[in-house]
């Protein structure tokens, strides 16, 4: 089976305005939605507790509210209906930090009268715990950025490496904006959802970056638009294939995995189409509008090969011991 | 047909990954296995801190009653002897003593001394304070190690985490009655004091106020089985628990559970002195601050063993004579975090973790089998003996699969087939543009693996970040993506590489592109 056209050429930098339209107005959309409605952030960033109960026959929630209510650790709990209506999930801010008699061991004791019920998962974070978290994420999530910078620089040069920065912000930043959107709680699995677009993302960056490379070098051509759009063509079927079996993978996590992944599941599903359309449209793009001159990279290359071969040159005749 | 060592090795590879799975996936007894993490297997996680300010100011009071003690002994005058927050102040009366109290001073360890005219500030120096954290963190791990392997639960994780936390993993933990009984034997603090009765002044307990008793030099304490009754004990106890040898679970004459105790040579002297010339008094057996029990001594009582004995059950019983055995815990110890997951909710999300799994990949079967025609066919069986791997080594490495690993290796097919893909356009290329087979695919694989190398190098590097900055969740998942990665090059790159080459004639003589790369438009060559 083939879905593209070898040999043709699409013009996808012909578009380049209306595709950055498109993403300047997503992009900040979605900041705008971060900053005005928030994330709703897991018990794992916040602190706090998080109790999973199923019931035997459907969960009488407006008993369990009400049974709640009077507790003090409970005071602005939410409770909600969590993948089925037997089961439920209590969220509360509080936590509770003696080991003989914790938050899980009162649910247990306030539910008493609600129905046979199990409880399946206590999940409490102390306050303290959340900070550290929130302080390592970023450091991951800036440190990951900076290699990444590093090794794109080192492999291509440094406004490939800018521009797939740019396209790896662009992608993050939408993509949590869905999140903000939908309300899907922010835990520590969308953290790794976040760093799992950002390799996503750069991996795809760099197979159009590979063709762009290798067309500078093999073609005779200097018009960098052209070589662009050749480029963005030519890896067009792999981008498309492999986002669609990434897609389906994810797809089935979102189906199947159940309400539990669903902080993972449902970034990375955005993620993936994201990233795919800024590969596209977005990353070549940028390295166009920043200047890059195939005439001065091939000139660079050049230069590069001619002092290899000036020093493999004295290195053979110091060798036969002419100089 | 000729074996070349690219396909040795994707064989090599393949035996590795099945023959090391085999354990996991039968779930046998032997060889080793993949460990399921909590959320999975159900259990409990705690993290754990301890509160080190304690210890230090536990270890501040014990200078304060050694300098009593020396003081009381060498008819030293000490005024207003006392711990005001990190110093122990006193005022020496007599300034001939001086260079006794300096000299009883120098051998405290760790301490520095102020003074003031004759007013007295000892403290701790910075780098002691830091010793007694250290060493209390270390000794509350290594007793709740201890405590835990006495408890009976398998597989008990008892590890530092950071500089002064402490996580507790527990399997085995089915119920949340036994989850409770586990966290009050690991917080108990079990400090056993056998404290003197003040028999002069008993009478007035109820009326005396805490700052009372304590110019007399004793302390109220409560009952424990009866919270009405007070008893009034000398501060200074006769005895604590690190002279304890042993304690056992015993019965008295009524059948109840008690709990026998023994003490040490030096223990037990100490006991036999005291005892020899209280008779008629009562001795008070205090555990964690409350009185089990006051009886009357009749005699001198040699030997050094006692009982204590507190309406427990056998559990009870049981589990406070684990908690005596492995011995106090100098520091209080409170909780940060707990996951603790139900054996059911664990056994649901490996069912549909595994359901995503399996669709997952058999979608991306059909599908590369469908647009590659044979060439799909091989690289499913790239991707196929890539997740052996990823699971063998997981094995042999004793790694834990724990439920956002799971996705990790849900996620790592979709990417794992990539490599297969751009391989396998590159060929297709390499083709149309009418070269040899044996020629496009060595052209093919060339290119393809530098886009591959970049990539991949990249998300390595991506992962260790991952792994050095996360936690549990984190970390799992960064394994079990990195291991997919190296896998995945092994795989693509060499074995697919190996099983092309073993068809190159036949391919080249069948010129049946479609049937093999799935090529459904004509090629000019």
């Amino acid at each position: 089976m083939e879905l593209f056209k070898e040999d043709k050429v699409y013009n996808f930098l012909g578009k380049g305005k209306i595709f950055f339209v498109a993403s300047f107005v997503l992009f900040f959309l979605a900041i705008g939605l971060i900053a005005i409605k928030g994330f709703s952030f897991g018990i794992d960033f916040t602190g706090g507790t998080v109790v999973q109960v199923k019931y035997q026959g459907v969960a009488p929630i407006d008993k369990v509210r009400e049974a709640l209510e009077k507790e003090e650790l409970f005071k602005h709990a939410s409770v909600t209906e969590f993948g089925s209506p037997e089961e439920i999930i209590i969220k509360t801010a509080a936590s509770t930090d003696g080991l003989s008699k914790d938050i899980g061991d009162v649910t247990r004791e306030i539910l008493k009268g609600t129905g046979e019920f199990e409880i399946r998962r206590v999940d409490m974070v102390g306050p303290k715990v959340g900070d550290e978290l929130r302080v390592k994420g970023l450091t991951a999530f800036l440190l990951t950025l900076a290699a990444i910078m590093a090794m794109v620089t080192f492999r291509y040069e440094w406004r490939f490496a800018l521009a797939a920065i740019i396209a790896i912000v662009h992608d993050i930043v939408i993509t949590f904006g869905f999140v903000s959107y939908f309300e899907i709680d922010f835990n520590i699995e969308s953290v790794a959802a976040l760093l799992m677009i950002l390799g996503y993302s750069i991996h795809d960056t760099i197979i159009v970056y590979d063709r762009i490379r290798e067309h500078i070098q093999e073609s005779k051509n200097s018009d960098f638009v052209m070589i662009v759009n050749e480029a963005v063509s030519r890896t067009q079927s792999r981008t498309t294939l492999t986002s669609l079996t990434v897609f389906f993978v994810v797809l089935t996590l979102f189906l199947f995995g159940g309400d539990i992944m669903l902080g993972f599941s449902f970034p990375m599903l955005v993620g993936v189409i994201i990233g795919t359309y800024s590969s596209i449209f977005v990353a070549a793009q940028l390295v166009v509008w920043t200047g890059f001159s195939v005439a001065r990279y091939r000139e660079k290359m050049a230069e590069k090969i001619k002092l290899q071969a000036e020093k493999e040159k004295m290195r053979a005749q110091f060798e036969q011991g002419i100089v | 047909m000729k074996f070349n060592f690219r396909v040795i090795l994707l064989i090599a590879a393949a035996l590795f990954g099945i023959i090391f799975s085999v354990p996991s996936l039968t779930q046998s007894e032997h060889g080793a296995k993949v460990t399921l993490g909590l959320d999975l297997q159900g259990g409990l996680h705690l993290l754990l801190g301890v509160k080190t300010e304690e210890a230090v100011n536990s270890q501040l009071k014990s200078v304060a009653s050694g300098l009593k003690h020396f003081s009381e002994q060498n008819d030293i005058l000490l005024d207003g002897l006392s711990v005001e927050g990190d110093h122990v102040v006193f005022e020496l009366m007599d300034s001939e003593d001086g260079a006794k109290i300096d000299e009883h001073l120098k051998s405290v360890q760790g301490t520095a001394v102020k003074l003031s005219g004759a007013a007295y500030s000892v403290s701790f120096k910075p780098e002691e304070v830091e010793k007694l954290k250290t060493q209390s963190v270390d000794q509350a791990i290594e007793t709740i190690r201890n405590r835990l392997d006495q408890f009976g639960l398998a597989e008990p994780v008892v590890a530092r985490q950071g500089v002064d936390k402490i996580l507790v993993e527990l399997p085995g933990i089915k119920t949340p009655q036994e989850e409770q009984r586990a966290r009050e034997l690991i917080s108990r603090a079990a400090k056993l004091e056998l404290m003197a009765v003040d028999e002069d002044r008993s009478m007035r307990v109820n009326d005396m106020s805490d700052a009372e008793a304590l110019s007399f030099g004793d302390k109220i304490l409560e009952d424990a089985l009866q919270p009405n009754v007070k008893h009034l004990v000398n501060e200074i106890p006769i005895l604590d628990g690190t002279m304890l040898t042993d304690a056992q679970v015993g019965y008295d004459q009524n059948n109840r559970p008690v709990i026998n105790f023994s003490l040490n040579s030096a223990g037990a002297q100490v006991f036999g002195d005291f005892t020899g010339k209280s008779v008629g008094k009562r001795l008070a057996i205090v555990l964690d601050g409350k009185v089990y029990s006051a009886p009357v001594i009749n005699e001198r009582i040699g030997g050094g063993s006692g009982q204590i004995s507190g309406n427990y059950t056998i559990e009870e019983a049981n589990d406070l004579a684990i908690a005596l055995r492995s011995g106090a815990l100098l520091a209080p110890i409170y909780m940060l975090e707990k996951r603790s997951v139900g054996p059911s909710l664990g056994a649901d999300s490996i069912k549909a973790s595994l359901l995503a799994l399996v669709s997952g990949f058999v979608l991306v079967m059909i599908f590369m089998m469908m647009y590659y025609g044979l060439a799909g066919i091989i690289a499913n069986l790239a991707v196929l003996i890539n997740i052996f791997i990823i699971l063998a080594m997981m094995a042999l490495l004793g790694a834990t699969l724990t439920l956002p690993g799971m996705a990790g290796i849900v996620l790592h097919i979709g990417l794992a087939v990539d490599a297969n893909i751009i391989i396998n356009e590159r060929v297709r290329e390499q083709l149309r543009l009418g070269l040899s087979v044996r020629k496009a695919l060595e052209e093919g694989y060339a290119k393809a693996m530098r886009a591959i190398l970049d990539s991949n190098i990249t998300q390595i590097i991506a992962c260790t970040i991952l792994y050095v900055y996360g936690t549990g969740a984190i970390k799992g998942f960064a394994v079990t993506l990195s291991m997919g990665i190296l896998a995945s090059m092994l795989t693509a790159i060499v074995g697919t590489y190996g099983v092309f080459q073993l068809f190159t004639n036949r391919i080249e003589k069948s010129k049946n592109y479609k049937m093999w790369f799935g090529m459904t438009r004509k090629v000019n060559a």
